[in-house]
């Protein structure tokens, strides 16, 4: 399985503003993940658009302060 | 490469809205129903629809289907079709009670009903007071819908394909249509989904201009797919432009900025508006203020090197007005534009939101075109709702929450008449011989491409030509020299390489290929536009200001063969009630 690859494609996003954001985390970020980070992106792109948006853009926390860390890199990106 | 097939009675490609409210009809009647999505269904562009739907329900103030029927005849400037019209105004109420039903969640008012709110463009009494007329989820109304028609289809068992991508129409030799050519984006297999009803709810195609508040995936996919099988595309010289884009990105920069105070600067740091709107100013209605950018940036004052962006200043409201009441505005701001506006003025630009053009179909879904006898033939099997239809109900320019009513009414109506058209016929039609011929095709000349065009540099070659030539005003030599350039960006992309030929999650393959579907949408779009010599709604040329009934009072059919136009009549007269003749649209 080519994760890479596969978080590329689920980083497209019903959302223009989540899939600008996610695109430059990708570039910028992904490749330079642990496993404990990469797992905890992959939890983030499962959530809902707005749900998302909405941490990114620091009008909602996180319930699970596990993803604090990538959350932290999404905000400042 | 092999290609499996697979039976269903329905296939339907995306799964937004549209796509999801006609699948459920379907599936509830027991149909096997197959649903293809690039994305995960929740995650289609629906999501971004905020304002609401609307639907004459008077809960708030005294209302009547029959003056949204009149709102939204005039707001698309008489091009819309009055039966198609009336069709929606009427179904309104009971779509979203039924959506209501389903267990959206609207927002409720005191007395328990649903809350509305007034929008833009509404009035009670043909053309009176303002009405209230849009019923909400808070700000997350197409959130709303898509999480509650997913569930129902989960329920339901309709068969989701997610991450997959329709690549071609397939039709047998008599015309009709019998099933879909698709990508499995996971392992790069294609696959034949035979049907007896294909439907197209594949949304809008905006992503042909460098300004768009449009997600990614809007790739008019469906236009492409629909065109490539000869089917023509109606009025694609329409589209509605935001005035305020991010400059870059597109992303949308509320009218509530200027609402607040905000105003707009160019590069000698006049506040131009004031030339084009002396008393309304800023806040001139959307048309007028975008037109005024776009005048600014031809006449070379506009900002930064390329002196084509304008200004929005907003810092003289003070950093405490900016934190209360526009803390979603900054943090846009300060994240794509990269300036905080409580100290820097926001770049923008006009940016494309809306397609009201698309695949031309009847009330009842179904895709109509000159192909055999009449002028309105059905298409057998074929079935279009949602942005990438065009009914046409939102003519020249849609009101605001008419398109979350569009797709509930159409996806719903669509899902009706494809079930009694399978009542007909009852078996499917056998594949043509040469069924996955074209998608394959397509395919083979993409992996076999040498010393090819890189698709990043022609998609945005695409998107520069269509701002730039086919924008939100328009000039006569632009438009002509656009026709050529946009023929030339289309030789290009026919030459298209990608270095990376895995199957896997191949980004850049389902960007070639999305490629292709854009290049049909901006053909359609700048030969149309170029061709329709008045101003009506969202189509503003500079050479011809005003509305010409007696010329233009009809729709364009955008034929790829050849590239050729064709019209056909706008439908004036309605289902039961009196026609509303064109007259001056003013507000």
């Amino acid at each position: 399985m080519r994760k890479l690859e596969r978080a590329r494609w689920r980083c497209r996003r019903g959302l223009l503003e989540l899939d600008i954001v996610l695109q430059r985390f990708m570039d910028a970020y992904y490749v330079k993940l642990d496993e404990a980070e990469l797992r905890q992106f992959e939890i983030l792109l499962d959530l809902p658009d707005n749900d998302l948006w909405d941490m990114i853009a620091l009008k909602k926390e996180a319930e699970d302060m596990r993803l604090q860390p990538v959350l932290h890199l999404l905000r400042t990106i | 490469m092999t290609t499996s097939k697979r039976k269903f009675d329905a296939v339907i490609v995306g799964a937004g809205g549209a796509g999801m409210r006609a699948a459920l009809q379907l599936s509830e009647a027991g149909l096997k129903v197959a649903v293809l999505s690039k994305v995960f269904p929740t995650r289609s562009h629906t999501v971004s629809a905020q304002g609401g739907i609307a639907a004459a329900l008077g809960n708030v103030t005294e209302d009547n289907w029959h003056w949204h029927m009149y709102d939204t005849v005039k707001g698309s400037d008489y091009l819309g079709d009055q039966d198609a019209i009336e069709f929606m105004c009427r179904q309104a109420s009971e779509v979203v009670y039924e959506l209501e039903h389903f267990g959206m969640p609207f927002d409720r008012l005191e007395s328990g009903k649903i809350y509305q709110r007034p929008f833009g463009g509404q009035s009670q009494n043909f053309g009176g007071a303002q009405a209230t007329r849009s019923c909400a989820v808070a700000d997350r109304t197409g959130h709303a819908m898509l999480h509650t028609l997913y569930q129902r289809n989960v329920q339901a068992n309709t068969q989701f394909f997610v991450e997959w991508m329709g690549l071609d129409l397939i039709r047998d030799e008599e015309g009709d249509v019998c099933g879909v050519a698709a990508l499995d984006i996971e392992t790069g297999e294609v696959m034949l989904l035979q049907a007896r009803a294909t439907l197209f709810a594949t949304g809008g195609g905006a992503r042909i201009f460098s300004a768009s508040t449009n997600a990614l995936i809007n790739t008019g996919d469906g236009l492409g797919m629909a065109v490539r099988a000869g089917i023509p595309l109606q009025d694609m010289e329409f589209w509605q432009f935001h005035p305020t884009g991010v400059y870059g990105v597109g992303i949308l920069i509320s009218e509530a900025v200027r609402g607040e105070g905000g105003y707009l600067l160019n590069k000698n740091g006049e506040r131009f508006m004031e030339r084009y709107a002396p008393h309304a100013k800023d806040l001139a209605s959307r048309d007028v203020v975008s037109r005024a950018l776009t005048m600014e940036i031809k006449e070379g004052r506009g900002c930064g090197r390329d002196a084509d962006h304008l200004l929005l200043k907003l810092d003289h409201l003070g950093a405490d007005v900016i934190k209360a009441r526009l803390p979603g505005i900054r943090e846009i701001a300060m994240k794509f534009a990269h300036t905080d506006p409580i100290r820097d003025p926001i770049p923008v630009v006009p940016t494309a939101h809306y397609m009201m053009g698309g695949i031309p179909t009847n009330l009842y879904g179904q895709v109509v075109a000159p192909y055999k006898t009449g002028p309105e033939e059905v298409v057998q099997g074929f079935y279009a709702v949602g942005e990438c239809a065009c009914v046409s109900v939102h003519g020249a320019n849609r009101l605001g929450t008419n398109s979350l009513l569009d797709i509930i009414v159409f996806g719903r109506a669509a899902g009706n008449q494809i079930i009694e058209d399978l009542n007909r016929h009852p078996h499917h039609k056998q594949l043509p011989a040469d069924a996955a011929d074209k998608a394959l095709t397509r395919l083979d000349r993409l992996n076999n491409q040498k010393d090819g065009e890189n698709v990043a540099q022609v998609s945005d070659d695409l998107r520069k030509t269509m701002q730039a030539h086919c924008g939100v005003f328009r000039f006569p030599d632009m438009l002509r020299q656009g026709v050529e350039k946009i023929e030339e960006v289309a030789k290009r992309a026919g030459h298209t390489e990608i270095r990376d030929k895995s199957r896997v999650f191949n980004t850049a393959r389902v960007e070639a290929l999305e490629l292709d579907n854009l290049v049909e949408v901006a053909l359609a779009s700048m030969i149309s536009a170029e061709a329709r010599t008045e101003s009506r709604g969202a189509h503003a040329r500079d050479d011809f200001p005003n509305r010409d009934d007696d010329k233009w009072l009809k729709h364009t059919l955008y034929f790829s063969a050849g590239r050729r136009l064709d019209y056909k009549p706008v439908r004036l007269k309605p289902l039961t009630v009196d026609s509303f003749p064109p007259k001056a649209r003013v507000y």
